[in-house]
């Protein structure tokens, strides 16, 4: 079992026919996800690794019964692509975009309060049910089929970590990368939430970062609602306050809000215990299996 | 991209919010000319990016010309908390009985933009927010419909506005929020928003920082921001010029990596193996051979820097790309100036391990492996 994503789900690219679109519908078919179609305005009728091209995420739906998308359109249409696909009914998007505006995001987030589709991100690397399916830029080679869930703000902290699980011989359920903006579509509250449901999913890692409360959330949610272990991780515990740490969410505000020790305080309190290093996490996931 | 005071007010004005006649200098002589114009008194405020400005001596009210060449004499040029004072604002000031305080921002756990109004203006709000959160009323609004009428009125009544100027300063807010909606701000605020004895109300400050991620369609901001910015240091200004994710940090152990969790988890390694980081830098994702070589050379030129860890765990990152840029930065080099250790993992990784030439660097398997050899290289330098 997995969330999100499995064997059946079918994928349409939207922006293709870009360096980034191409490359990456190539590496997800060898993955073995069903690319079937790909989205680019006046584009459409073109093949790109072998895979048609509409112009419309609605003709790429009608045509090749895709239920997903993937978004690698570049920032400034990104917000409009997002929408283009909330509105024709997909399941799921995912939005890989990095540099989104916030006040885009805005109001793709309250279009998705209206509509029944999940979005994963924007900036974000994407899901991987591993020898499954993967919807984005993830590095398949370092993930394994498993029992471990992961849900991550940052990319390559997920490859880290997944690859001091897989070192171990420890496998994955689904890998999710949410991303490491101020506005995102699925929290960590989401996934958490999927990852509890989902029997096959034995043990959850979870990496944060400085800034929001998302973190302190899911702690609550995780109090409240999870059965399944989890054990956490928080990046940017020696970042100064007011300095943007790469991602635009990364930032502890001037009153002291979105520090990691407020979050791994949070994460204690709630019996999550957080490593101190990727390598304590799987440590700590070893003693749950 | 945060807009100074001057620029702010500037915006401000043009859309119709009151503002006191003020004038910018860059001299002493320019200051003194504009009190003169202006008429006494006048304040004489430092334009540079840093909050508390009035505490930390950049803000001065002077009552004649002395005092006011004196003050321009003591502001211009000064370091505050870092930044040198390049100008300053020459302002009238505003004769007031009360402070409010008006803003607009994103609220990213609602995911939606917030108006804010508060009576107790001029102090800082974020302490208000702290101490007493009761006394800032707030409102969200719906980004795709943008703030209704009623809602900036109920905003300010619920602040306990007082009823002879409240539709005034609901006005005011609306339009600063249609600033904010049009020119794509993170924050827009006025504080304090001074009330005078004859009910006028007027914005004696201005902030506007705007989305750095939407400077592509603010282009008449973006053009601000070259004439405006003096005080960035110059490893900034140079991290700006190669597009990296960089801040500068106290310590000696210099870090370059890709992907900003992971190279924030790799100052914390430092950190928690006793070394101290002396900067974030992430090459973000696909970097090629000279964005490596780039982030090594803005690396090695920082002074601080007595050590150097690289650490790479390649997605859409190339390992092969990676070494072939550690290669063509260091083999410049008669002596290398400063240890370099490497880790290498993900994509093409064995490929670039094997292109990397391993007598200019010191190669390690692990992430942790290869902190704690960068804090013991730098350990070496500073004993």
């Amino acid at each position: 079992m997995s969330i999100f994503v499995d064997d059946d789900t079918r994928v349409v690219v939207q922006g293709i026919t870009g360096g980034e679109g191409k490359f990456h519908t190539e590496q997800m078919l060898e993955y073995g996800t069903n690319v079937v179609a790909g989205a680019v305005p006046g584009k459409g009728g073109q093949e790109v690794a072998g895979v048609p091209v509409y112009d419309t995420v609605d003709e790429a739906v009608d045509a090749e019964d895709a239920d997903a998308s993937v978004v690698f359109v570049p920032p400034a249409f990104a917000g409009d692509a997002v929408f283009e696909a909330l509105d024709t009914d997909l399941d799921l998007v995912v939005a890989i975009t990095e540099g989104i505006p916030t006040q885009d995001m805005a109001k793709v987030n309250k279009r998705l309060s209206e509509v029944d589709t999940r979005l994963i991100g924007p900036n974000c690397p994407g899901i991987i049910t591993p020898g499954e399916a993967k919807l984005g830029i993830l590095p398949g080679n370092i993930f394994e089929s498993g029992d471990v869930g992961l849900v991550s703000r940052s990319g390559t902290l997920t490859y880290q970590v997944v690859s001091n699980l897989t070192e171990r011989g420890i496998g994955q359920t689904t890998a999710i990368g949410i991303g490491g903006d101020p506005i995102i579509g699925t929290s960590f509250v989401d996934a958490l939430e999927a990852f509890e449901a989902d029997q096959d999913t034995k043990a959850v890692v979870m990496c944060g970062e400085i800034g929001g409360e998302d973190e302190e959330q899911a702690a609550r949610y995780i109090a409240q609602n999870m059965d399944t272990p989890v054990a956490g991780f928080i990046a940017g515990r020696t970042a100064p306050p007011g300095k943007r740490m790469g991602h635009a969410g990364a930032i502890v505000s001037g009153s002291g809000t979105g520090t990691a020790e407020s979050k791994i305080g949070a994460l204690n309190d709630a019996g999550v215990p957080v490593g101190d290093t990727p390598n304590e996490v799987a440590d700590h996931i070893e003693d749950f299996l | 991209m945060r807009l100074h005071e001057y620029q702010a007010k500037q915006v401000f004005d043009d859309a119709g919010i009151p503002t006191p006649a003020s004038a910018l200098a860059g001299t002493v002589d320019e200051a003194v000319a504009a009190a003169e114009e202006i008429g006494y008194p006048v304040a004489v405020k430092a334009q540079v990016h840093v909050g508390g400005r009035g505490k930390a001596g950049g803000i001065k009210l002077v009552e004649d010309k002395a005092e006011a060449r004196e003050a321009a004499e003591d502001i211009l040029g000064m370091d505050l908390k870092g930044y040198t004072v390049e100008r300053v604002l020459v302002e009238e000031a505003v004769d007031f009985e009360n402070e409010l305080y008006v803003g607009v921002t994103m609220d990213r756990g609602e995911g939606k933009p917030v108006a804010m109004v508060s009576t107790r203006g001029g102090v800082n709000i974020e302490e208000v927010a702290e101490e007493d959160p009761e006394a800032i009323a707030r409102e969200h609004i719906d980004p795709a419909f943008g703030m209704h009428p009623y809602q900036a009125r109920k905003v300010v009544y619920d602040a306990g506005v007082d009823r002879a100027i409240a539709g005034d300063v609901a006005s005011i807010l609306t339009t600063l929020y249609q600033i904010w909606d049009d020119r794509d701000g993170s924050d827009a605020e006025i504080n304090p928003l001074m009330v005078t004895g004859d009910d006028e109300v007027i914005a004696a400050d201005a902030v506007l920082n705007i989305d750095g991620d939407a400077m592509f369609r603010q282009q008449e901001l973006a053009e601000m921001q070259e004439d405006g910015e003096f005080s960035e240091s110059e490893l900034e200004q140079k991290a700006d010029e190669y597009g990296f994710d960089y801040v500068r940090l106290s310590g000696n152990v210099g870090i370059i990596g890709n992907g900003a969790g992971l190279v924030m988890t790799t100052l914390d390694l430092v950190d928690h193996y006793g070394g101290e980081p002396a900067n974030f830098l992430d090459v973000g994702g696909g970097a090629k051979a000279d964005r490596i070589a780039n982030a090594l050379d803005m690396v090695f030129s920082d002074e601080n820097v007595d050590s150097v860890v690289f650490n790479i765990f390649g997605g859409i990152t190339r390992g092969d790309e990676v070494a072939k840029g550690i290669n063509e930065a260091l083999e410049q080099f008669d002596e290398i100036p400063k240890k370099v250790v490497v880790r290498l993992a993900g994509t093409n990784a064995e490929e670039g391990m094997e292109i990397l030439n391993e007598d200019l660097v010191q190669v390690e398997g692990t992430l942790e492996d290869a902190v704690q050899r960068a804090v013991k290289n730098a350990e070496e330098v500073t004993q």
